[in-house]
C-alpha cells in the first residue's frame, strides 16, 4: 500500500525529499508494452538510476482522443504487441518488488478500467503498488466513477489543469486533487507545441495561489533546456511524447532490445541534467 | 455491470438529467480542455431555445433553404408488393444535400454564430454530414475542414468532391483503420488545439452532453412533421415507426416525439454486415456492450480489455462502433427494439425500392427497408408502418455496382 503511518503517499514523500533537496522532479512517460511488453519493462525498471524521479506509465487505449501522433503510435505498438491492462498491472507488480520509492502514476483513459471494473481495477493496483491514477476523460463531473472512490482507496488522483481551466472551474478541478496536480502547458493534445514560458508562469502563479499542492507541468516539453526553465517555476516536469519517439525510432530502425532500452535511458540521463539543483 | 432499466418511466421525453444521462448513459467523458466549452456550448444552447428569434431563423432556413417540410409519401407498390401494413416513407432524401444531417447542421451553424466562433470542424463517415457541415459553411462563409477515414475517402469519392466544391479541407484520417470513429478522434484533437474559435458540428447524437440531446432537438422536425402529416393523411398515429441506427440521429429525430404514444412500436435497424454472429458487423446495441467513448457511455463494440473495435457495414454511414446514449437506454428499457439488418439483406432491398417506387435508397436506409420487407407483411393491412427515407443513393451507386459486379 501507498500510504505509510505518518498518512503520506509515496508520492507525497517523493516531493517532500524534492523539495528538501531544492530541486525540481523529473516525471517520465512511457506506454507499458510498447513496442513490447519485455523491452517496456526494461525500461522502466532503468528509469529511477537514469534520473526519474516519478514515473507516468501509460495504459494504451485504442482510441487516444487527447493525445498527439507520438503516443497515439506507441499505443497501437503496444496493444499490437498484446498489452492488456491486466499485463500493465503485472508490470507495476515487478517494478515494485525491487523498488520501493519511485512513484508510478497510472495514466489512460476510463474505459478499459471501467471494463476491467472500477473497483476490481482500484484494489489490484493499489495491491500492485501503483500510487496515482490520471484518467485523461474523467473531469471533476464525472467523479464518482472513479476519482472519489480511488481516494477512498488510498491512490492518489491527478487531475489536469489546462490554459482553458477559467477560475470558475479551478475549484472543482482542484476539489478532489491529491498528490500533485498536472498543468497542461498548451491547449491542445500531448507532443504537438513547445510551451509558452510566460503562460506557464503565469498559470503556475494562479494555481499556487489555490492550492498546496506541487505542480507538475507537461504536454510540449522535448528538451533538457525547456526541462530545466520549467524545472526553475514548477515542482516537477514531465516529459512524454520526446522519450516515446525515441523508443519508436529505434524499433523502427529494427535496433536490438538492449539498443533502444540504452538509447531511452540515455535520453532520460540527458533529461535528468536540467532538474539536477546545480545545473 | 449494470444496465437495468430505471424503477419506473413517467415519460420517455424528459432525458437527459442534469449530468447529461438517459439512465445510466450519456454523460461528459472529455478531457479537461474541453469542459469549459461544452458547459458554455450548453448554456448557449439554453439560451438559444429561449429566444424566439434563434427558433424563427431556424425555422425559415429549413423551409426555404432545405426545402422542409419533407413528403410523407404513401409508397403503393412497395405496400401492395409486401402485402400488409400501409407503408409511408418519410423523404427526409428529398432534402437540400439529400439527406436528413441538414437539419442538425443548419441548427448547429446558428448556435456557432451566435458563440462568435469563426472556424468550423466536422467528422464524417459517408460524407452526407460532412456534405451537410460544407454546405452551411458555404452559406455562411465560415471556413471549414471535415475530417474523413481514409478508407471512407476512398469509398465515398463524390461526396468528397462535392465537399471539396463547398470549399472545405477535407483531412484523410489514416490512425486506426481510417473509419468513423479515427475522424471523430482527430476532430477532438483538432477541438483540444483550437478551442478559443473552433465550433464542432457533430453530426449524430452521440459525444457528450448537449450534444445527443441538441441534434436529437434539431432532428425532431422528422418525428415532429410525420405526426402532422400522418393525421393528416390517415387521421391517426402510425402502428409502427422504423428507422435505421448508425449513430442514431435520423431515428432518434422520428422516435422522440412519438415517445410516449403507447401504441406506437418503434424499431431501429442497426447494421448486420455479414452477420452478428461473425466480427464483421456494426450493431452495437445487438452485439456490444455499455463502455466509455468520445465523451459518453453507451453501447460500444469491444474487445475483453475494453478497447475499442472496427465496425463494418457496407454502409459507411452505420460503421460506428458506439451509438447514441439515449437509444442504449431505449434498448434497456425496452420502448424501442433495435434489430439488425445485413448486408446482402440491406443489399436486396436497396434493389427492391428502386425497381417498385423508382427511389434510390441510400445503403443506410436500406438497412431500415430491409427489415420493413420482413416486418411489414406479418402485419394486418388495417396497420400503419412509417418509415424514415434519411437519405438518397446517388452517392452509393458505385458501391453498389461493384458489390452486385456490375460494370459502370
Amino acid at each position: 500500500m501507498a500510504m505509510s503511518p505518518d498518512g503520506k503517499t509515496r508520492l507525497d514523500r517523493r516531493f517532500d525529499d524534492l523539495s528538501a533537496a531544492g530541486r525540481a522532479g523529473l516525471v517520465t512517460f512511457i506506454t507499458a508494452g510498447d513496442p513490447d511488453t519485455e523491452i517496456s519493462r526494461r525500461i522502466l525498471a532503468g528509469l529511477p538510476e537514469a534520473g526519474a524521479d516519478i514515473i507516468e506509465l501509460g495504459m494504451p487505449f485504442s482510441d487516444p482522443m487527447a493525445d498527439g501522433p507520438a503516443i497515439q503510435a506507441s499505443s497501437q505498438r503496444a496493444l499490437k504487441s498484446g498489452q492488456t491492462l491486466k499485463k500493465t498491472l503485472d508490470m507495476v507488480r515487478g517494478f515494485r518488488a525491487r523498488d520501493d520509492a519511485t512513484p508510478i502514476v497510472l495514466m489512460g483513459y476510463f474505459n478499459p478500467i471501467y471494463i476491467y471494473g472500477a473497483g476490481r481495477f482500484l484494489s489490484d493496483a493499489r495491491d500492485a503498488g501503483v500510487d496515482g491514477l490520471i484518467v485523461v476523460d474523467l473531469p471533476p463531473e464525472e467523479d464518482d466513477e472513479l476519482c472519489l472512490p480511488a481516494l477512498k482507496a488510498g491512490l492518489n488522483f491527478i487531475r489536469l489543469a489546462t490554459p482553458t481551466t477559467d477560475d470558475r472551474r479551478l475549484g472543482a478541478v482542484l476539489a478532489n486533487t491529491s498528490g500533485f496536480v498536472y498543468y497542461v502547458s498548451i491547449a491542445g493534445i500531448t507532443g504537438t507545441r513547445a510551451p509558452d514560458m510566460a503562460g506557464v508562469e503565469t498559470a503556475l502563479e494562479r494555481l499556487k495561489a489555490r492550492t498546496r499542492l506541487p505542480v507538475a507541468v507537461g504536454f510540449g516539453v522535448t528538451t533538457v533546456d525547456q526541462v530545466r526553465a520549467i524545472g526553475k517555476v514548477g515542482d516537477a516536469v514531465v516529459v512524454g511524447s520526446a522519450l516515446v519517439n525515441i523508443i519508436e525510432k529505434r524499433a523502427q530502425a529494427g535496433a536490438g532490445a538492449g539498443e533502444t532500452v540504452d538509447s531511452a535511458l540515455d535520453f532520460v540521463r540527458q533529461l535528468a541534467l536540467g532538474v539536477k539543483a546545480d545545473s | 455491470m449494470s444496465t437495468k432499466p430505471p424503477r419506473e418511466v413517467n415519460s420517455y421525453r424528459t432525458g437527459p438529467d442534469e449530468r447529461g444521462r438517459f439512465g445510466i448513459y450519456g454523460g461528459r467523458f472529455v478531457a479537461e480542455t474541453l469542459m469549459p466549452l461544452i458547459l458554455d456550448l450548453e448554456a448557449a444552447y439554453e439560451e438559444a431555445g429561449k429566444d424566439p428569434a434563434f427558433q424563427a431563423e431556424l425555422d425559415d432556413l429549413l423551409a426555404h433553404y432545405a426545402g422542409r417540410p419533407s413528403p410523407l409519401y404513401f409508397a403503393e407498390r412497395l405496400s401492395g408488393h409486401l402485402g400488409g401494413a400501409k407503408i409511408y416513407f418519410k423523404r427526409d432524401e428529398l432534402n437540400h444535400t439529400g439527406s436528413h444531417k441538414i437539419n442538425n447542421c443548419l441548427g448547429q451553424i446558428l448556435l456557432a454564430r451566435r458563440m462568435n466562433k469563426t472556424r468550423i470542424i466536422a467528422e464524417t463517415g459517408a460524407g452526407q454530414h460532412g456534405v451537410a457541415v460544407a454546405t452551411v459553411a458555404a452559406r455562411f462563409g465560415l471556413p471549414c475542414v471535415v475530417f474523413m477515414g481514409a478508407t471512407d475517402i476512398e469509398r465515398q469519392k463524390p461526396n468528397v468532391f462535392r465537399m471539396k466544391l463547398l470549399g472545405a479541407d477535407v483531412r484523410a484520417v489514416t490512425s486506426g483503420s481510417g473509419t468513423l470513429k479515427d475522424a471523430m478522434n482527430e476532430a477532438l484533437r483538432d477541438w483540444v488545439a483550437n478551442v478559443a474559435d473552433t465550433f464542432y458540428i457533430i453530426g449524430t447524437a452521440a459525444g457528450p452532453h448537449p450534444y445527443p440531446a441538441m441534434v436529437r432537438d434539431f432532428q425532431s422536425v422528422i418525428g415532429n412533421e410525420v405526426r402532422e402529416q400522418i393525421m393528416a393523411a390517415e387521421g391517426r398515429l402510425p402502428d409502427c415507426l422504423v428507422a435505421c441506427v448508425g449513430g442514431g440521429s435520423n431515428a432518434i429525430g422520428l422516435f422522440h416525439p412519438f415517445l410516449d404514444d403507447d401504441e406506437v412500436e418503434m424499431f431501429g435497424i442497426e447494421a448486420g454486415g455479414l452477420g452478428i454472429d461473425t466480427p464483421d458487423h456494426a450493431a452495437s446495441l445487438s452485439g456490444g456492450s455499455p463502455g466509455v467513448l468520445h465523451g459518453n457511455r453507451t453501447y460500444l463494440l469491444q474487445d475483453d480489455d475494453g478497447q475499442i473495435l472496427e465496425g463494418h457495414s457496407i454502409s459507411a454511414g452505420l460503421d460506428y462502433p458506439g451509438i447514441g446514449p439515449e437509444h442504449a437506454w431505449l434498448r434497456d428499457t425496452g420502448r424501442v427494439t433495435y434489430v439488425p439488418a445485413s448486408d446482402a439483406q440491406a443489399l436486396d432491398a436497396f434493389q427492391l425500392c428502386t425497381r417498385l417506387e423508382g427511389i434510390i435508397p441510400a445503403l443506410e436506409p436500406a438497412h431500415a427497408l430491409a427489415f420493413v420487407t420482413q416486418h411489414a407483411p406479418a402485419l394486418g393491412a388495417d396497420k400503419i408502418l412509417v418509415m424514415n427515407m434519411c437519405g438518397r443513393g446517388d452517392k452509393d451507386v458505385f458501391a453498389v455496382a461493384e458489390h452486385l459486379g456490375a460494370e459502370m
